[in-house]
């Protein structure tokens, strides 16, 4: 579980994207991935080996493990692509789905 | 493949835009030079000064005057010339099939940038792909809740944002201490710090303490680590870790599991940040065919470069952390010398001028290491978490555990590239950056050999995933076509 610094929280520029469908908000500058921890998503997929939950680990690009699908498009690094205003942002499930 | 001139070519890329890049690309254009930097992220500063143009923490005491150092690298790379291309994902540094239409020596780098696949050509490459945290493999760390104490630092730098609800922090290194006192500065929560630093440790690096008695980084390190250690619950001889999930397999981190003088306890933990030193970040170097070595101080694999950052593979330098841990001040000498003999091995300045121009910052680098051996020794990490035991999971993408690669020793696995065709170890989208270091140390331990004589993977472009549908849609030469068509 992550939380703004409470000086930051309130001088945000708010964006607003879906996570699932659900409304969400962010702060302009953040990663999808940062965003999802923002928002108290901690799990943002399940592996297609075990099924077993995953989050965003090392927020550099490196562990592949915050992938997520972003606007339809599946097996996006969520700590490397910034979050953006009517963004849709799903939890995956296992593999990226063909033509996804 | 471009013309020289054009969009696409140029004298010197620099790829990663850390202390190292920066200052590398900066010297380099301020000679002249053409020079590309290209950066994965979308603002330059690398992980060390992560978001330092654009953070939304203002309040300087939080992040520290060494972060606040990054800032001032910028200056000079936006007087020199360099142009920078961020948000540039590399995913390959090789030798063309042919030369230039000169005859010269190209080398060819690929790059995704905003969703397309590109070719640049250039006649010299700077890596400057810094560190990654090594690799922490305990039972349960690949649970949601779980992260590097360095993912942690990212959140702060890039959103503002700190753990809420329980958190521990686990491990040993400068880093841990470092990410703590920021937590404090921003008055964050911090449960508890469990300290895996081995006592013996102690011992060991005691005779090297005098080197580190002159380092920049003695006074500033003691004095935020008694402030820490005043302020925050610190539970020293950590030997064993593990994270919990829930009852009913739900699988997310609800406890931490510690074993302090042959006792457990365990704390509730919404949050658990993990560290262990950093290693470097080696694929792009490896899968260039960079010659790398094990490094028995640093416990890792290091590209093996001269004093001036060169490897093994003509035109291709290394500078920074990616070359062998040092700092970000060290990263950034070296930079510049790796910036300098680019520019000799180009014809732009003389022998001569080089040695003289690298004089001030060699003096620099070996100020900024003095020490360093004491702290390598001293947070060398314990073998229990560098060779964990057989149910931990050590390659996270393809979850196999160190029992799976200790099973493929005894079926005679000698080393981490058949451990990959036996288990898919290493194989999946990570491409062995979070379980490299260990699938090595496992099979040497179980071996009874030094890492060394057990090898790495043997990495192959792209480094990082691309898709297919990027790659077909590069422009290609009637050479190209003709390789594919002509059988």
């Amino acid at each position: 579980m992550f939380r703004r610094l409470p000086e930051i929280e309130t001088a945000a520029e708010k964006v607003s994207f879906t996570i699932d469908g659900r409304p969400a908000k962010a702060r302009a500058g953040d990663s999808v991935a940062a965003a999802l921890l923002a928002n108290g998503v901690t799990a943002c997929r399940n592996t297609p080996v075990s099924g077993a939950a995953r989050g965003p680990y090392c927020m550099m690009g490196v562990c592949f493990d915050c992938l997520v699908t972003i606007d339809g498009t599946g097996n996006r690094q969520g700590c490397q692509v910034r979050v953006a205003p009517g963004m849709a942002v799903e939890t995956q499930n296992g593999k990226r789905e063909v033509e996804r | 493949m471009s013309a020289q001139g054009s969009k696409f070519d140029f004298d010197i890329a620099v790829v990663g835009s850390g202390p190292a890049g920066l200052a590398a690309a900066a010297l380099a254009a301020s000679k002249g030079a053409s020079v590309v930097l290209l950066d994965e992220q979308t603002e330059p500063g690398g992980q060390i000064y992560r978001a330092v143009t654009e953070t939304p923490v203002r309040d300087r005491k939080v992040l520290g005057p060494d972060y606040w150092h990054g800032a001032e690298l910028l200056g000079p790379l936006r007087d020199s010339g360099a142009v920078h291309w961020p948000g540039s994902t590399v995913w390959s540094v090789a030798r063309p099939r042919e030369d230039g239409p000169d005859g010269e020596r190209r080398i060819q780098i690929g790059l995704s940038r905003n969703g397309a696949a590109a070719m640049l050509t250039v006649r010299h490459v700077i890596l400057a792909t810094g560190a990654l945290e090594r690799p922490f493999p305990i039972p349960g760390w690949t649970l949601p809740g779980v992260l590097g104490a360095g993912a942690a630092q990212v959140l702060l730098k890039t959103s503002g944002l700190v753990p809420s609800g329980a958190t521990v922090m686990a491990g040993s290194g400068p880093l841990l201490w470092l990410l703590a006192w920021q937590y404090l500065q921003a008055g964050a929560r911090i449960d508890a710090i469990l300290d895996t630093t081995p006592k013996q440790n102690w011992r060991a690096a005691l005779p090297l303490l005098p080197g580190f008695l002159r380092s920049p980084y003695l006074g500033k390190g003691m004095k935020l680590m008694l402030e820490v250690r005043r302020k925050l619950t610190v539970i020293g001889n950590v030997t064993a870790l593990r994270a919990e999930g829930g009852l009913a397999g739900e699988g997310v981190l609800k406890s931490v599991v510690y074993t302090r003088n042959g006792t457990e306890h365990r704390l509730p933990a919404d949050t658990l940040l993990l560290h262990q030193g950093v290693v470097p970040n080696l694929n792009l170097a490896n899968a260039t065919g960079c010659a790398q070595r094990w490094d028995e101080q640093q416990r890792c694999w290091r590209p093996t470069t001269d004093e001036w950052g060169a490897t093994s593979v003509e035109g291709v330098s290394l500078a920074g952390d990616g070359a062998g841990i040092g700092g970000a001040r060290a990263a950034e000498e070296a930079g510049r010398l790796a910036a300098l003999d680019a520019l000799h091995r180009l014809g732009r300045i003389g022998r001569e001028q080089r040695d003289q121009s690298a004089a001030p910052f060699r003096a620099a680098l070996d100020r900024a290491l003095t020490g360093r051996a004491f702290l390598d020794t001293l947070y060398t990490p314990a073998e229990a978490f560098r060779v964990p035991a057989d149910d931990t999971i050590v390659c996270r993408c393809e979850e196999i555990t160190a029992g799976a690669v200790r099973e493929a020793v005894r079926l005679g696995c000698s080393g981490p590239n058949q451990a990959k065709s036996f288990l898919r170890c290493g194989m999946g989208p990570c491409q062995g950056r979070l379980c490299g270091p260990t699938v090595t140390e496992v099979i040497a331990a179980e071996r009874g050999v030094s890492p060394a004589e057990v090898g790495y993977y043997r990495l192959r472009p792209p480094v990082k995933p691309i898709t297919l549908a990027e790659l077909a849609a590069l422009p290609k030469t009637d050479a190209d076509i003709d390789a594919v068509f002509k059988h």
